[in-house]
Parts: C-alpha cells; structure tokens; sequence
C-alpha cells in the first residue's frame, strides 16, 4: 500500500496491513519531526507534495523493493500539511520471512523517496524559514 | 498558432515567483531544456535553485524531450521528503 495523507499516521493499521502468516521479520520506519537542524530550533515543518507523481514515485520505489527483495507485504505512507515536532512524518513498514531482508528493504525504501519522490518540506524557525535542499 | 502550456510550481519555486503555476508560450518543437531557458530568463531567481527538474505527465523528463499542449508540466526543485 502507497498513499500521502494529511491525517496522522495510523501505525496499528499500518502494522495490520503487514501482518502475514509467512512474515518471520516485520520492519517499520517512522520518520519524525525534529525539533532542531544543526542546532537551530525549528518550530514546525509544512510538507508540500505534487500528489500526483509523489504516488507513482512512491509506487515504483515499492515495485523495486519487491523486485530485489522478497516482500510479503509493503507499506508506506507519506504525511503532508502542516507537523509539529513530535508529528510522524512518514511510515516505511516491510513484511518478510527474514529480518536481513526486511531491514535492508526498509532503509532502501527510505533512502529513495528522500532522492526521488517530489515532496518538499520547509523548516520554519521561531526566526525564520527555509525549504530543505534547495539552498537558492 | 499560438499556444500555451501551463507549468505547475511547488516549494522553493512557489515562494520564488508568487504563483502556483505559470503560463509559458509553447513554440514549435519545443523541448524541456528550452522551457528552463525562458523560465530562467522570465524569474532569474530560479537560476540559483541547486537542481531543478521538469516533470511531463508525472513524470521526470530529460531536457531534449518536447512539449506538446496537453501536457502536465511541473518544475521539480530538490525534493526533500521524509
């Protein structure tokens, strides 16, 4: 399952949806908001995505996934909107027979969306703002 | 003929021009490199974005690919998602 919300993020359903029989390893990463960057204390972030695509760049990470791996279940859910810090930001859960696979799965996952899928998040400070990456 | 295409903006882009989208005048055979050239020299500002993509149809284009009117056109600055 892909999807970008702007609920919280369900982990109870998330990890329902990885249940599986054959599962001996199940994997969950949640991205969360920090409350500084290189010690500067940030407020809050506000995620910005271009749904459309987010989606199928999302989908075609899961579809790599399940090509190198052998998944028995994906999840993976991206937030968007305004989250204070503490806030679940993003949701990767993998499901597997073994956990070497289920952890190198996961982390693949995590480390593409951050390279291709078109969300962008701006870190607001208590004195100032900036989107993360650009450096205009 | 003269046409246009509309080029959605997002992030760094948005906040750079003002706008959420942008009409660019689409000439004949025009390719992606050629939209970045004249939205380069409509909002110099853009220019010192790190990497700025194009999306055609949702997906990442490369810069000799041409445009037609139907597209859906978006700018993709650097994504910083998760």
């Amino acid at each position: 399952m892909v999807a970008i919300t702007t609920d919280p993020i369900d982990v109870t359903s998330a990890l329902e949806h990885l249940h599986s029989g054959q599962a001996g390893a199940i994997d969950l990463f949640l991205g969360v908001v920090r409350d500084n960057t290189k010690d500067r204390p940030v407020d809050r972030l506000e995620y910005e995505a271009y749904d459309r695509m987010a989606i199928s760049e999302m989908q075609k990470i899961a579809d790599e996934a399940n090509r190198r791996w052998p998944l028995l279940r994906h999840v993976i859910i991206h937030r968007k909107g305004t989250l204070q810090t503490g806030e679940m930001a993003v949701l990767i859960g993998v499901a597997t027979a073994h956990r070497a696979d289920a952890f190198e799965a996961c982390r693949y996952i995590i480390d593409t969306i951050k390279e291709t899928v078109p969300i962008w998040k701006k870190e607001v400070f208590t004195d100032g703002e900036v989107w993360v990456n650009a450096h205009p | 003929m003269n046409t246009t295409v509309l080029v959605l903006l997002f992030g760094i882009t948005r906040d750079l021009t003002g706008q959420s989208a942008v009409s660019v005048p689409l000439s004949e055979g025009m390719r992606v490199g050629d939209l970045l050239t004249h939205l380069h020299l409509q909002y110099p500002e853009l220019a010192g974005i790190r990497s700025l993509l194009v999306a055609v149809n949702g997906e990442y284009a490369e810069r000799d690919q041409a445009l037609g009117s139907n597209d859906e056109i978006a700018l993709i600055p650097p994504v910083s998602g998760g």
